[in-house]
């Protein structure tokens, strides 16, 4: 853990209620590193993902996300209302819902964050906006409204959406899983050009060739702890954990796997 | 066979205007008061601070489950006696209508803003918006527009509440009404017409809020 990485968690632990979802989670991501998180639903991949923007309030550890670092457990005072927003402004968030706001046009989803939160003019959140749904292919949709767009294009907006506030760390949590398969192409497309511009992402997905071609590293998570870490081809290809096995060859057999080995 | 002579209700149609003339303006005084009041309770009671949210339920429950009648009479004459403040009967009504209201208000605001899918708020959060920018801009305008069929009916059941501030003698349609009856003699056609008064005020509201009630089932 080098104090180079963009993304450290440290004996992370989050209980809800008696069940203990995370249990001592370490991870860090070096700036521009994509992790992709695996594993069985319930395993605790959503609860980590909200921890590393504290949308979850962690019960113990720590999380650091570029310079802004925060403390939970005995003896620490919980982040207040704006300590929490500030700190929440600095990373990118993508749902699996896309949770568009359906009131607001795609041009002012996008320029919701820019303007209300980093207080820009209209004058720069607009040129701004404009730019990033160019980015994601929907400059012509800017006027829409997200109840006339497709799942796809809902999530590309989403993804222009946090990325209009410049963060320095994008999390995906699960962003293809409601989409129609026809349409998944055209978000892992924007996925991957951000992570070729050196964008630092932590992804949870089901997409496992994807993550395998996007990811540096892979993590595999089972009942709130990391079962297996590594290299993204390694960790796919020849795991070392039972679990880890058994639990991607359910994508084998679903014809999932690697377009090498496919 | 009663014999019935609107002619003679005719004579008091400047008293009865002046009537209806209260009867409105005090509508719109107590709607929008109780609409302040309700948005207050609706946000008090959704407070993660405990002793507001529970002040909140106190109050919306306390007017909620005593008859507006004997609101009106107790803020009238037992409040000064209690408490040594004095007010007229339009002040005492409008105090009592405005909080009545506000707590049927409340409790619409605050369905409304509870229906609202919780990954909106967390969208709101994700992006570094504060939690009184997420209800400003994110929450409130999407739980308004389900709250407008409901606040509009909950507005012509205050209409009607006005009524019974003609028992504090403030010169409402129904008081002038009254004023009008004992003067002429003739209280079946004043009464009559005073129905017709209040209908004609309130139906074209119901087709107004039944309309608002079908596009929002079309556009949900
Ligand atoms: N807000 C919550 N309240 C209570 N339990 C929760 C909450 N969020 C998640 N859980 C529980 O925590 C466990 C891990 O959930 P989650 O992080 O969503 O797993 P995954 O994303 O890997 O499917 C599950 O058992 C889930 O039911
Ligand atoms: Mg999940």
């Amino acid at each position: 853990m080098t104090s180079q990485s963009k993304i450290e968690v440290a004996a992370l632990r989050k209980c809800f209620g008696d069940l203990e979802v995370l249990k001592d989670i370490n991870l860090s991501v070096e700036p521009g590193g994509v992790v992709a998180l695996i594993g069985p639903s319930g395993s605790g991949k959503s609860t980590l993902l909200r921890c590393i923007n504290l949308l979850v309030v962690p019960d113990g550890g720590r999380v650091r996300v570029g310079g802004d670092s925060f403390a939970f457990g005995t003896g620490t005072r919980l982040p207040g209302v704006k300590e929490l927003a500030r700190f929440r402004a600095n990373t990118g968030m993508v749902f699996q819902h896309f949770n568009l706001f359906p009131h607001m046009s795609v041009l002012a989803n996008v320029m919701e964050g820019p303007l209300t939160v980093r207080g820009l003019p209209k004058a720069k959140a607009e040129p701004l906006a404009r730019s990033l749904l160019a980015k994601v292919g929907l400059a012509d949709k800017a006027d829409a409204y997200p109840n006339k767009l497709s799942g796809g294009q809902k999530q590309r907006v989403a993804i222009a959406r946090a990325l209009a506030m410049e963060p320095e760390v994008m999390l995906f949590d699960e962003a293809t899983s409601a989409l129609d398969p026809e349409l998944v192409g055209e978000v892992l497309a924007v996925m991957r050009a951000l992570a070729k511009e050196g964008m630092t992402m932590v992804i949870v997905t089901h997409e496992i060739a994807f993550a395998r071609e996007v990811a540096d590293r892979v993590i595999f998570m089972r009942d709130g702890v990391v079962v297996e870490e590594g290299p993204a081809q390694q960790v796919i290809d020849a795991p070392r954990e039972a679990a880890t096995r058994a639990f991607l060859s359910h994508f084998h057999k679903r014809g999932e796997a690697p377009a090498a080995t496919a | 066979m009663y014999h019935w002579d609107f002619g003679l209700v005719w004579t008091y149609r400047w008293l009865l205007l002046d009537g209806l003339g209260v009867t409105v303006g005090f509508t719109i005084a107590i709607v929008v008061l109780g609409l302040v009041m309700g948005l207050a309770a609706a946000l008090a009671k959704l407070s993660a601070f405990r002793p507001l949210a529970w002040l909140a339920s106190a109050y919306v429950e306390v007017f909620r489950c005593t008859p507006l009648l004997v609101q009106l009479v107790w803020f009238y004459y037992a409040m000064p006696i209690l408490t040594g403040i004095e007010m007229s009967a339009l002040t005492a009504g409008i105090l009592a209508l405005s909080l009545y209201g506000g707590s049927f208000y409340a409790e619409i605001i605050r369905g409304g803003i509870v229906s609202i899918d919780r990954g909106q708020t967390e969208a709101g959060e994700a992006l570094g918006m504060l939690p009184a920018q997420i209800m400003r801009r994110v929450v409130l305008p999407q739980a308004l527009k389900r709250m407008v069929p409901p606040l509009m009916n909950q507005s012509i059941i205050q209409f009607k509440n006005t009524s019974l501030v003609s028992v504090l003698a403030v010169p409402d349609l129904l008081y002038q009404g009254q004023v009008a009856a004992h003067d002429s003699y003739r209280p079946l056609e004043l009464y009559t017409v005073i129905a017709i008064i209040y209908f004609l005020a309130l139906f074209p509201l119901t087709l107004l809020v039944r309309r608002g009630e079908a596009r929002l089932a079309t556009t949900d």
